[in-house]
């Protein structure tokens, strides 16, 4: 095995064109575990941890460009104000040491449909870019993903960044598992508001193949939110919510929770994540 | 491929390491480091905890090279950092003069890792000039270390005894 050490971008990009097959390499929270237990044997690791343009975050033009590289850490402590489902997410990843190394990009490479970054990106409507000798190009996060493990991203791209949109709205993420912290999510969703806009966008995590989205349930409340009060909504909406959303899940049975305990917790994620933005709603954020 | 970092403030390369080897390994095989525990190997226990650069990582997710040219603190590291505990002149930490005190140890397996991260957190806290942390603070800095023995309670009383120590040392003028 090789351990290739780029000092620039472009020869990171050039690295990976050469080595499509080598793996990048940051936070290691995700890669570390695979060699450390035999389970992948790869020709060469591509260290991207050195590079500064990755590590970097900055708001331009309406979104937040988020270096692939940006920890957590960095999230959490920095960005809530810029990306706050994707900040709440970032503080449901396992645990401190996690959160300083762990990062967005790692969570896209890996593309776990189980990965926390996943619901808000694809809520939120936020754009990954990949990058190559070839060229840069945004894809959608809602077409990133193919299946577990899989993505759009060709053998010699590399995630340089996503984009996420600036918040119009209340947004909240919240996550099932057995204890708060170093926990895989058993289910976890995300809902975004665009107040101005006046659309919905949600994330479905750990419940699919890959992070999923409910186009159903975001039309039903686009039209059933109260955009003038955010007022609290009537159980029997919050419910025909919460049911859409189920519905759009396409869970299994597996070590963590039956298909069946994650429909039900989406739908009690979904008429709470309804509740708490109606409430934010209230209280301002539009 | 050689690997050279400074380990608790001293200059230290390890040889012929394979690039898929974690910080962890370099620091216990082949440094002769073994504060560091090895168990979980995948970033659940915590009982790796190390600084790198001063930021508190699971060495078993570091890949040896990416520690090249870096500063790596151990637990070996804490106590001759002296710290501003009851005992300033004591060889330990505070962090660790409170495990002592406290009986925050029974196997002893995961308190290396603990005590680095509660270091962590009163640097990030009473050391930093903040007030001294609360149990949720204690218990959310130190969720990602498992201990299989105590059940907690005596190491979030070692923190606390801990915090409050160097809180009185910072108020007072500053043993650091």
């Amino acid at each position: 095995m090789e351990f290739l050490s780029p000092s620039t971008w472009e020869e990171a990009l050039a690295a990976k064109s050469g080595r499509p097959e080598a793996v990048p390499i940051t936070g290691g929270t995700d890669v570390m575990v695979e060699l450390n237990f035999d389970r992948r044997r790869p020709g060469a690791l591509l260290d991207l941890s050195r590079l500064p343009e990755p590590a970097q975050w900055r708001a331009e033009g309406g979104h937040l460009r988020l270096g692939a590289a940006v920890t957590y850490t960095a999230i959490v402590e920095h960005l809530a104000g810029h990306a706050p489902a994707l900040a709440q997410a970032a503080r449901s990843v396992a645990s401190p040491q996690i959160r300083n190394r762990g990062s967005v990009g790692g969570n896209l490479g890996s593309a776990s449909p189980a990965g926390d970054c996943h619901p808000p990106l694809v809520a939120a409507g936020a754009e990954v870019e990949l990058a190559s000798v070839r060229g840069v190009r945004r894809v959608p996060a809602r077409e990133f993903y193919l299946g577990p493990g899989s993505s759009v991203r060709e053998a010699d791209e590399l995630i340089s960044a996503v984009l996420v949109p600036a918040p119009a709205g209340p947004q909240q993420f919240s996550k099932i598992g057995t204890r708060n912290a170093m926990v895989i999510a058993v289910a976890s969703f995300c809902l975004v508001l665009d107040a101005g806009a006046r659309t919905v966008g949600t994330g479905i995590g750990s419940a699919g193949p890959r992070p999923l989205r409910s186009p159903e349930a975001e039309a039903f409340l686009a039209a059933e939110f109260d955009w003038e009060g955010g007022a609290e909504p009537s159980e029997a909406a919050a419910r025909h919510f919460g049911a859409l959303v189920a519905a759009a899940a396409e869970p299994i049975d597996d070590v963590r929770g039956t298909a069946a305990y994650r429909r039900h917790a989406l739908a009690v994620m979904a008429r709470r994540a309804w509740v708490w933005c109606a409430a934010d709603y209230r209280k301002g954020a539009r | 491929m050689r690997v050279a970092f400074t380990v608790n403030g001293e200059d230290m390369a390890a040889e012929d390491v394979w690039p898929g080897e974690s910080l962890l390994y370099v620091l216990r095989e082949r440094l002769g480091l073994p504060g560091s525990k090895n168990a979980c190997e995948q970033g659940e226990c915590g009982s790796c905890t190390v600084y790198l650069d001063g930021v508190t990582v699971c060495a078993c997710m570091v890949a040896a090279g990416q520690a090249a040219g870096r500063a790596v603190r151990t637990v070996e590291g804490l106590a001759a950092s002296g710290g501003a505990g009851p005992a300033p002149d004591s060889r330990l930490s505070s962090v660790q003069e409170a495990f002592v005190e406290a009986g925050a140890v029974q196997c002893g397996f995961c308190t290396p890792g603990l005590v680095v991260q509660a270091d962590d957190l009163l640097a990030r806290t009473v050391r930093a000039g903040g007030p001294a942390p609360g149990d949720a603070e204690i218990r959310e800095a130190l969720a990602g270390n498992l201990c299989r023995c105590t059940g907690y309670e005596k190491i979030i009383e070692a923190v606390r005894t801990a915090a409050e120590h160097e809180e009185r040392a910072v108020r007072r003028g500053g043993a650091r």
